[in-house]
């Protein structure tokens, strides 16, 4: 064996191809079948995409780097799901392009964190974490109510997202810009026209408060408010192994 | 500007071909790309690539270098890439202290969108990983390459691409997360059009690398190679692979990957944990194989070994990205194979430290004396340490207790400031003089300062971590008597501030040392005494004992 890297050793073409066929295989073995094994993703027909104003929203959360602190995947252990709810299933994350699992809890995991607090506790967390609670060492996000929301390129991202497999339809892509200002906007005309897109259960609020703008934080908070909701697999999956 | 004047004419004329070129791409980001942050990467390219070529036309038409040029070794590269890896290690420890100050006190920023912790973050891990370290693996391998080679690199204007088009990389990436560009993809946050241009940079260091092995006049491929070689291939591999993903538009800096949810977890994870395996190990286990053994002036303890650990670290560090995602909505199967071979890779890790200890038996008398000698010999004993720590805490049921806690940030420090700094700074400080053509440091003392400076700031930084680490993970999990919960979130964020404190502590001593490392290396530069010719000589004609190139077997 070692006359034979005795010999390997002399020829960087050899040296370069053992390289990459001895570190090719682990990630064949464990990534290729999780695209190929269907139990690996439970089936959820409920389970619906996120509107514009949430995935803008989502953005907001990535581009703020939030998920170096907060975790959004509930581990099967028993304290865990007391503290935070039902585990997380797979299927939750299957139109999350990246995954927001996270590594970290400096803050608390808020994979179920939708419709936990009002609208208005998360725009005067968000704006002072201090305000609502002493002991936070959360960041301050001040400029969310400062800056519109930037839609022109909502239709992109939508259509971008259906290029990497969402089932946006083309009516969705569309209107993405329309529906972000309806969702936010309860008195508007376009409310029905969403709901008609994306479900009765669409939550349409001034999420920052203030109708007629449509703010970051409009965008960051409607997303917060659809953690955890987009199905309830999780609830009826954890149930029905109770019953058995 | 001797730089750029000893550069070929034709390399020259290239050179400012290449950058004129770069000069355009980023016009026309920065004129097209209106209303979008890409216009501002735009104006930033453009910037940079003409700051360049100014002075390269300036210089265009200087006579021919010297033919004598090719009886030395090339190091102009290796030069600025020393100097830009002390700047980078300054800079993004100085981020990386800061922000562990905004978590004993969160109010301490500008309270603009930039300098929140979350843009601050990727900054400071993407500063230390790519900008010092990666700086630092460029830096040497030129140097390790054509020493263990014997043989000068075969042109001088590719190594200046891979080197300033790496910093460009590293620039874009952490301009981009204070203007809010990131994919958020923890260690591969780069948007797009910085991931395809590192590919070009990579695909030219690679070549470049094979060029030079081609030419060598050593029969045998010295196991510092194999190292550096691994450390450019599987980095491609990995970078290419968790990076696919479709941009909203030419003109648009985001992009949304490829894959979601539990597939793209595990891609993430198969990269980020690969990126400390063939990044933060395999390049400066590459390093280790070079310095420590000159510097001991002993040959590498076993050539078997070295074999067996080389081999050992490709196969199965691959393996074992899922024991990042233990009791997630990852099928378990994948998370007992990934808990498997991490408890297996601690064999070949082990293997690794193991022959660089017993390289330096016999030479213990020099690392008692030698600062630089005992850098390279601390950083060994943390990489045995903190491999240990990792295989431990690959184990599903540690794990449970470690995950989404500090003391994962405890473990990859002990790895990143005990094994990774160690053995940059002490591979630095021991080409620094060979380079300049120095007979030593100019402060010694200034190296033993900073020797203790980042000893004592990464115990206190672990120590502080760990306790912080297993104190939040008892806390989430204890019951009362009565069945409940003991204690709620907040409790464990208002119990870790003395830990918090005690690490933004050990931090700032570890900065202090790394700015104690950068006087040095000024002072050096400017007023260290030449060596004589007799040293100058040393690493050109016989840098490296036969004894240390050959297997030992």
């Amino acid at each position: 064996m070692f006359t034979l890297h005795y010999r390997l050793e002399r020829r960087a073409i050899g040296m370069t191809l053992g390289i990459i066929a001895a570190a090719s295989i682990g990630g064949f073995v464990e990534i290729a079948p999780l695209f190929t094994i269907d139990q690996t993703v439970e089936a959820a027909p409920d389970m619906r995409v996120y509107t514009p104003l949430e995935l803008a929203g989502r953005n907001i959360y990535m581009r703020e780097g939030c998920y170096a602190c907060h975790s959004q995947m509930i581990r099967t252990l028993r304290d865990e799901v007391e503290r935070y709810g039902p585990y997380s299933l797979a299927v939750e994350s299957k139109y999350d392009h990246p995954m927001l699992w996270g590594s970290k809890r400096t803050g608390p995991d808020i994979a179920r964190l939708g419709g936990k607090y009002s609208d208005e506790w998360h725009v005067r967390h968000l704006l002072d974490p201090r305000d609502v609670v002493p002991v936070s060492i959360m960041p301050s996000y001040g400029w969310l109510m400062e800056n519109d929301l930037r839609i022109d390129d909502l239709r992109d991202q939508l259509a971008t997202q259906r290029a990497v497999g969402v089932p946006y339809t083309p009516d969705m892509i569309r209107h993405a810009a329309d529906d972000a200002y309806a969702q936010a906007n309860p008195d508007g005309s376009g409310v029905k026209d969403l709901t008609a897109r994306y479900g009765e259960a669409t939550t349409v609020r001034a999420f920052d408060g203030t109708p007629g703008r449509l703010t970051e934080m409009d965008s960051l908070v409607a997303y917060l408010q659809i953690l955890g909701r987009l199905t309830d697999a999780a609830s009826r999956d954890t149930l029905a192994k109770d019953l058995e | 500007m001797d730089v750029i004047s000893n550069l070929t004419m034709d390399e020259r004329r290239r050179a400012l071909l290449i950058l004129l070129v770069m000069a355009l791409v980023g016009l026309t980001f920065a004129a097209a790309g209106h209303g979008d942050p890409i216009a501002v990467h735009g104006a930033l390219v453009l910037v940079l690539s003409l700051a360049l070529a100014f002075p390269v036309m300036g210089h265009l038409y200087d006579p021919e270098p010297s033919i004598e040029r090719f009886n030395a070794y090339y190091d102009d590269p290796s030069k600025v890439g020393v100097i830009l890896t002390f700047v980078w290690a300054a800079f993004a420890m100085f981020v990386g202290d800061w922000v562990a100050w905004l978590m004993v006190e969160p109010t301490w920023t500008t309270g603009s969108a930039w300098s929140s912790f979350g843009r601050l973050r990727p900054v400071h891990t993407t500063g230390v990983i790519f900008g010092f370290g990666g700086n630092g693996l460029i830096a040497t391998s030129f140097y390790v390459m054509q020493r263990t080679c014997r043989v000068r690199l075969p042109d001088q204007l590719s190594p200046w691409f891979v080197l300033i088009g790496y910093n460009l990389f590293c620039i874009l990436a952490v301009t981009g997360y204070l203007l809010g560009i990131t994919q958020s993809k923890e260690y591969a946050e780069p948007e797009w059009y910085a991931d395809l241009w590192l590919v070009i940079v990579w695909v030219t260091y690679f070549v470049l690398y094979m060029r030079t092995l081609a030419r060598r006049e050593e029969p045998h491929i010295y196991v510092a190679n194999w190292y550096y070689m691994a450390f450019i291939l599987v980095v491609a591999m990995l970078h290419i692979v968790n990076n696919l993903a479709v941009p909203v538009s030419f003109l648009s800096a985001k992009s949304h990957s490829l894959f979601s949810g539990v597939q793209d977890a595990l891609t993430e994870w198969w990269y980020g944990h690969n990126a400390v395996a063939f990044f933060l190990t395999a390049g400066f286990l590459g390093m280790m194989y070079y310095y420590l053994p000159i510097r001991a002036g002993r040959p590498i303890f076993s050539y078997r070994l070295s074999i067996i650990s080389f081999w050992g670290i490709t196969f199965m560090y691959m393996w074992v990205g899922s024991h990042h995602l233990h009791h997630t909505a990852l099928p378990q199967w994948v998370q007992t194979l990934g808990m498997t071979f991490s408890l297996v890779l601690l064999v070949p890790s082990w293997g690794s430290a193991a022959n660089a200890l017993l390289t330096l038996n016999g030479a213990w008398h020099k690392v008692r004396d030698d600062a630089t000698l005992r850098f390279m010999m601390i950083a060994a004993v943390f990489y045995g340490l903190t491999t240990f720590e990792g295989s431990f805490m690959a184990i599903r049921s540690v794990n449970a207790l470690s995950h989404y806690t500090d003391w994962t940030v405890g473990h990859v420090h002990a790895g990143a400031l005990g094994w990774v700094a160690m053995i940059t700074f002490g591979a630095l400080y021991a080409s620094i003089p060979w380079l300049w053509k120095r007979e030593r440091m100019y402060s010694p003392a200034l190296v033993e300062v900073h020797f203790w400076l980042a000893l004592s700031g990464t115990a206190v930084y672990v120590f502080a971590l760990w306790n912080a680490g297993i104190i939040q993970g008892l806390m989430w999990r204890t019951y009362t008597e009565n069945g409940n919960l003991a204690y709620t979130f907040l409790d464990s964020v208002v119990a870790m501030r003395p830990y918090y404190i005690a690490r933004a502590l050990g931090g700032l001593l570890y900065l202090l040392g790394a700015l104690a490392g950068c006087l040095n290396l000024y002072l050096t530069i400017r007023f260290a005494a030449p060596a004589t010719e007799a040293a100058s000589r040393k690493p050109l004609r016989d840098g490296l004992d036969d004894a240390a190139t050959q297997p030992a077997e």
